[in-house]
């Protein structure tokens, strides 16, 4: 195996035998520590009163927003990564390629910031 | 085969030493010495020659302490969400050059696979959030996801900014392309600018700590955790904060490369000495600014990175493609 096989085998072996090792401790502290159950301990913290309700509630949708035009723009990105390997070879026509692109994309941008998609309110 | 499948397993092994002892262990005290020193304090001095054995007593405390699975929690996403974060900060090292040759892998698409790899961090942090069953701690979560992904971006176009100039992905060719041409220094400036503001807020530190806001949010997304998977966000957080810093030294401040060319020892021991000598000066950096300055509001937060973020990157990458397309 080598070149590019080669190289996933590393990611996946960082993925893997890091998780493992990241796991390992677990071990001593199931030897080590203390283990006692009454239920008040397993209570989640509230800032000393009880808990009440479920902590899986609605939320607002402005979380949903930011995540929405981010998404739009983090596939974009994916596209000028290779863009700028071949920028050099390519010149002047590649440029003029990107800059249409990447206007498109701003007019994206305003047309989110006008609609008030970029207010925390 | 065989001497290549040892290399792996050697790398992974040496990489999350370092990662647990060079930067963990030492960067929690390298914290708290500095934020000490900032307020005038002195910091730990008790345990071990001025402190230094501090972190690794809180280590030992930690592995003698009971876990606790709150009340509702989802018990498999409680647990999955530190290795998550911990072995994303550790999968990033692959791609850090820290001398000439001295690299894990050096993969052709280099840069893009860290910028993959440390935004896998939000996933951890959101499901932590969300399995702890704590309103604190949900919030937090949603808080940490909303500002990590708007500041991916900026930082995701400095980064764009600087492989176009150098022409490619590999780390490991970037640090050979610099010094870069003179007329691309007002880009690659203000790349190196926006990948600092962008850094400090994808790592969650003030003055981008809403996430773990403790006077309104406790400890957000990780108020729930007991003794050892705290300790595995920490890693993740420490080991992300050493690993963007390093990119950092990758793509603007030379690499492993020394000031004047002067060689010392030999280039593999020079180049590691510079690369980590720049690398803990860039850490210091960012806790210098953590200790220094105050929280800012979400609406604020947000707004830098959308309003003015986002928009001078974009057009700074523009700027840097229209000087390496007419001049090369």
């Amino acid at each position: 195996m080598k070149g590019v096989p080669l190289d996933w085998a590393y990611v996946a072996a960082f993925a893997l035998l890091g998780s493992l090792l990241a796991a390992l401790p677990f071990a001593v502290v199931w030897l080590l520590a203390p283990r006692s159950s009454y239920s008040q301990k397993r209570l989640t913290y509230e800032s000393g009163v009880i808990p009440f309700g479920d902590a899986w509630a609605q939320f607002h949708v402005r979380y949903y927003l930011y995540g929405l035009v981010f998404l739009l723009f983090d596939i974009e990105v994916i596209f000028i990564y290779p863009w700028t390997v071949v920028l050099r070879q390519l010149g002047p026509l590649a440029f003029v390629e990107m800059l249409i692109f990447i206007v498109v994309l701003a007019v994206g941008l305003a047309y989110a910031w006008r609609k008030g998609g970029l207010e925390w309110t | 085969m065989m001497a290549e499948a040892i290399r792996v397993v050697l790398s992974v092994v040496i990489v999350f030493t370092f990662v647990a002892v060079g930067v963990a262990l030492f960067l929690v005290l390298m914290e708290r010495k500095v934020s000490a020193w900032v307020q005038a304090r002195i910091g730990p001095r008790h345990v071990g020659p001025y402190g230094t054995l501090q972190t690794l007593a809180d280590l030992l405390k930690l592995l003698q302490k009971e876990h606790i699975l709150p009340a509702g929690a989802d018990r498999l996403m409680f647990g999955v969400a530190p290795v998550v974060v911990a072995v994303a900060a550790l999968m990033s090292y692959v791609v850090l050059p820290w001398g000439p040759g001295v690299i894990v892998r050096d993969l052709g698409v280099g840069v893009l696979y860290f910028a993959a790899v440390l935004s896998l961090e939000v996933v951890g942090i959101l499901t932590a959030g969300w399995a702890s069953n704590n309103k604190y701690a949900l919030l937090g979560g949603l808080r940490s996801a909303a500002q990590m992904v708007s500041y991916e971006l900026p930082l995701g176009f400095s980064i764009l900014t600087v492989a176009a100039i150098a022409g490619t992905l590999s780390t490991v060719r970037i640090v050979e392309a610099q010094p870069y041409p003179w007329y691309t220094y007002p880009s690659v400036l203000l790349a190196g600018l926006v990948f600092l503001v962008a850094a400090t807020a994808e790592s969650n530190r003030i003055p981008f700590d809403l996430p773990e806001a403790e006077s309104e949010l406790v400890a957000g997304y990780f108020s729930e955790y007991s003794p050892l998977r705290f300790a595995l966000f920490q890693l993740g957080e420490y080991g992300s904060l050493f690993a963007t810093s390093a990119l950092f030294v990758t793509l603007f401040l030379g690499g492993w490369r020394g000031p004047f060319g002067i060689p010392f020892v030999g280039p593999v021991v020079d180049g590691l000495f510079w690369f980590l000598l720049k690398t803990y000066a860039v850490v210091f950096f960012f806790m210098w600014v953590r200790w220094t300055y105050p929280r800012f509001r979400i609406d604020q937060l947000l707004n830098v990175s959308w309003k003015l973020l986002l928009p001078l990157s974009l057009a700074n990458l523009l700027l840097a493609g229209l000087l390496v397309a007419w001049s090369g």
